[in-house]
């Protein structure tokens, strides 16, 4: 959501949640061990990806809806749909390039690094 | 539950009955997993594991005791059995020797105290693998022979219900296996889940194969392409349990079973064991979202699933026209 539109003050919900990742990263890692510490690195991460997904997540909204129009179907599960039954197979390779698109979206909020570099931030 | 004050007091003797009154003592839980425990124990001094399987688990723990008895036969290395049943409680049972050394795949791949470990293990692995599907499927008989990609789509469908969700590329995944299935009719016992975190390493390689609970029947292709996923290499960027090459580990398994094995074959196997490996991530985060284990650990795991969409559509890259018009 854009500042104009928001009601609320700063800091943003992207901050929010980044003020909360550097005190576990700076404060909690540090003082804790074994499972504790371990299940602090997945709050990281997950916290991390939170932050990637209220920053890309409307673009990618937007880029995913275009994508589903362009191959005429209304939804994800129309598309997953048209696939299985192969109502799509006309058009294999776009339906293939649109969904590589929407795992590279997917991919660049949960875990970028594990992605070709050629696909990261794209 | 046992109303005993004692539960491991009962469970040593009940052990003991078990090894014809051998001495129990020092018994450590290691693992307890929704289906069986692991406890670490010794008898007479010697160090011994007992697997005791929990109420509710449907697989049956003596098929599991039956195969390893079939595979150390074969040539596979495998804990020895010592015994094997149920005890007076009902629950199932198996008790293996210890075996020493490392399962934890990232100290494998990482430790210089496994570096010359690593440069045999590929070859011990397609040997090992070799002999376990040179089991003779009579000698193990109550073995599942489900059709791999039947239940999958069923797990998948039913995920997919719960969770309200829809995947894409998991769906041009199955129609990709569904027009591309090897035509290999080879059926033999298959580990079901033989990579590194399953195995035992000691600095000089392998030393024993263990977790047989989902061995079933099936094409032994399976095995080589499941050790090939991408969770399996853990960060390595070798492609075969992250310490091999695809070429090594089908020569070594050609030479140990003296026939060619089908890198085609491979890959698709290896397309399918990524497939499992997501809808296995997404109901790792259904046990979160439904209430049975609430846990932001395996909620975060829901979002690992597209990174196994992202591999099956690496993998088949430019493979595509079996399906329609390219």
């Amino acid at each position: 959501m854009s500042a104009e539109q928001s009601p609320h003050d700063v800091p943003s919900a992207a901050q929010l949640v980044e003020s909360v990742r550097e005190w576990l990263q700076n404060d909690v890692l540090t003082s804790t061990t074994g499972r504790v510490q371990f299940h602090s690195r997945v709050a990281i991460n997950v916290l991390a990806m939170v932050e990637r997904e209220l920053t890309m997540g409307s673009r990618q909204e937007t880029d995913h809806a275009a994508r589903l129009a362009e191959l005429g179907v209304a939804s994800q599960a129309e598309l997953a749909s048209a696939i299985r039954t192969g109502a799509l197979d006309d058009r294999i390779d776009d339906v293939v390039a649109a969904v590589r698109a929407s795992v590279v979206d997917k991919l660049s909020v949960a875990n970028p690094g594990y992605m070709r570099r050629d696909d990261q931030s794209s | 539950m046992s109303s005993s004050p004692d539960p491991r007091g009962e469970l040593a003797d009940a052990i003991s009955i078990a090894l014809d009154g051998r001495a129990v003592g020092g018994l450590t839980r290691l693992s307890g997993g929704a289906s069986r425990e692991t406890w670490r124990f010794e008898a007479d001094g010697e160090p011994l594991i007992l697997q005791r399987q929990r109420a509710g688990d449907t697989r049956d723990m003596e098929v599991e005791a039956s195969v390893l008895r079939a595979a150390a036969a074969a040539g596979v290395p495998v804990p020895r059995l010592l015994a094997s049943g149920r005890f007076d409680h009902g629950a199932r049972y198996m008790i293996q020797s210890w075996v020493d050394g490392e399962t934890i795949a990232r100290k494998i791949l990482r430790d210089d105290a496994f570096a010359d470990a690593r440069v045999s293990l590929v070859g011990q692995f397609a040997s090992a693998l070799a002999a376990v599907h040179s089991i003779p499927i009579d000698d193990v008989p109550g073995l599942p022979t489900t059709d791999q990609v039947a239940q999958y789509r069923q797990s998948l469908d039913d995920l997919n219900a719960q969770l309200e969700q829809s995947h894409p590329a998991f769906e041009l995944a199955f129609r990709w296996l569904e027009a591309n299935r090897p035509t290999s009719a080879r059926r033999t016992v298959v580990h079901g889940d033989f990579r590194l975190g399953n195995v035992m390493v000691g600095p000089e390689g392998l030393r024993a194969v263990l977790d047989w609970e989902l061995a079933h029947i099936g094409d032994p292709m399976e095995d080589l392409g499941w050790l090939c996923v991408r969770a399996w290499r853990f960060g390595s960027e070798l492609p075969v349990a992250g310490v091999g090459r695809y070429e090594e580990l089908l020569a070594g398994y050609s030479a140990a079973t003296g026939s060619p094995a089908d890198p085609e074959a491979l890959l698709w196997w290896e397309v399918l064991g990524t497939l499992k490996w997501g809808i296995m991530c997404m109901l790792q985060a259904s046990a979160h979202l439904l209430g049975f284990s609430r846990s932001h650990e395996l909620a975060a795991i829901g979002r690992r699933v597209c990174e196994n969409e992202y591999d099956i559509l690496l993998a088949l890259e430019g493979r595509w026209s079996s399906l329609g018009v390219s």
